[in-house]
């Protein structure tokens, strides 16, 4: 029996525990982990729309953050590897009111399900798709991702990437993404307003996150937790509207932050019913 | 060093003021609260959690501006900030 005087008698909340599944909790992912920011920041900008709970579904592929589904109090679905894209078109096509989140990971959205990702964005899907991109594989140990930066070092490159990176925001926007922004865990306030106004937008949205794997890809680059911090906060720049073609990761160079797409186009939802619902009201 | 001037309403604005709290068993100790409190708030404590961390402690409660700023960050839900009722009250009059 402990007897803590400072102890409160009743467990304090959290203002978010209304969102999580707090039996749950302390989740599984690693100390400095940043998945649990964007997390956070997600979470905060849902209860930020104001909108009902019931009114969203966060849908998640396999990955360390693709374990968000499984703490979000929201329905949700854990889908396949790679997966978590489809299945998110097929809720917003059978039920074109939610508010449908993809809460992922790069390794799941753009390597194993990357040809999901580009189609939904060309057909522009309705949703909200969250990239955390920690730069490598982390569930499964740190092997090369498709957004693994030149030269970095992971169990499967162990002399340095020889190959270069996915440009995410380029290819977001160069697919038809309507919404696209990067930001980092560092710059939360930012991330919480624009997946706010993302899930606010018309059509295909992509925020792309950079957070630290400190366990799988911060301990082989010599990078502890704070010191990918510090990165984020020396070596990058804010800068809305720039051109996505410039927004390749190289923290020597500066990497840019912001929103740099921001279109409206027609959704697929509204398209098909255009052309193959004719006579339909909606 | 500063390269700002002092804005000229300073005397006018209020400065909001919360209280930190902690949910000391969910810290995994990452220290990100800690580093990046705009105010110098927290350190670690010397005590150790449930899970053998070491969760932060409010080492100048008295000063914190409620921002929310380690709510945010914090990975783990662990940290909190609400703000003051005195001066939410003096402020709305
Ligand atoms: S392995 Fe990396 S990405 Fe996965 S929980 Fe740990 S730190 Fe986070
Ligand atoms: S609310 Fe802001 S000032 Fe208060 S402890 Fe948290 S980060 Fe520091
Ligand atoms: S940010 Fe959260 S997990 Fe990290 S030290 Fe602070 S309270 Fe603990």
């Amino acid at each position: 029996m402990t007897k803590n005087p400072q102890k409160p008698l009743k467990p304090a909340a959290h203002p978010l525990d209304d969102l999580i599944r707090t039996e749950r909790i302390p989740h599984i992912w690693c100390p400095g982990c940043g998945i649990g920011t964007v997390f956070s920041s997600t979470l905060k900008a849902i209860k930020g729309t104001g909108i009902p709970y019931d009114r969203f579904t966060m849908v998640s592929g396999i990955g360390c953050s693709a374990r968000g589904a499984g703490y979000v109090k929201l329905d949700s679905f854990h889908t396949t590897h790679g997966r978590a894209i489809p299945f998110a078109s097929g809720i917003k096509m059978a039920n074109p009111d939610l508010n449908v989140i993809v809460f992922s990971g790069d390794g799941d959205l753009f390597a194993i399900g990357g040809n999901h990702f580009i189609h939904a964005a060309r057909r522009n899907m309705d949703l909200t798709v969250v990239c955390v991109n920690n730069l490598t594989y982390g569930m499964t140990g740190g092997q090369v991702a498709a957004t693994t930066p030149n030269r970095a070092k992971t169990t499967t490159t162990p002399f340095g990437n020889p190959d270069a990176p996915f440009n995410l925001p380029l290819m977001a926007s160069a697919s038809g993404a309507s919404y696209v922004a990067r930001w980092t865990i560092l710059h939360t306030r930012d991330l919480t307003d624009s997946i706010n106004e993302a899930m606010a937008k018309k059509g295909f949205s992509f925020i792309e996150v950079l957070s630290p794997c400190p366990i799988n890809y911060g301990r082989r680059n010599k990078e502890k937790p704070l010191d990918t911090l510090k990165l984020y906060q020396e070596r990058t720049i804010i800068k809305n509207g720039a051109d996505p073609a410039r927004a390749d990761i190289d923290f020597d160079r500066g990497v840019i932050l912001g929103k740099f797409v921001d279109i409206d186009r027609q959704t697929c939802d509204s398209m098909y019913n255009s052309v193959c619902r004719p006579c339909s009201d909606d | 060093m500063a390269f700002w001037r002092e804005p000229l309403d300073t005397q006018e604005i209020q400065i909001s003021k919360g209280t930190v709290h902690i949910i000391q068993d969910r810290c995994k100790g990452c220290g990100y609260c800690i580093e990046f409190c705009p105010k110098d708030i927290l350190a670690f404590s010397d005590s150790f959690n449930k899970k053998g961390y070491h969760p932060p402690l409010a080492a100048r409660p008295d000063d914190c501006v409620n921002c929310h700023y380690c709510e945010i960050i914090c990975p783990e839900f662990a940290i909190y900030s609400t703000e003051d009722p005195d001066i939410a009250a003096t402020e709305t009059t």
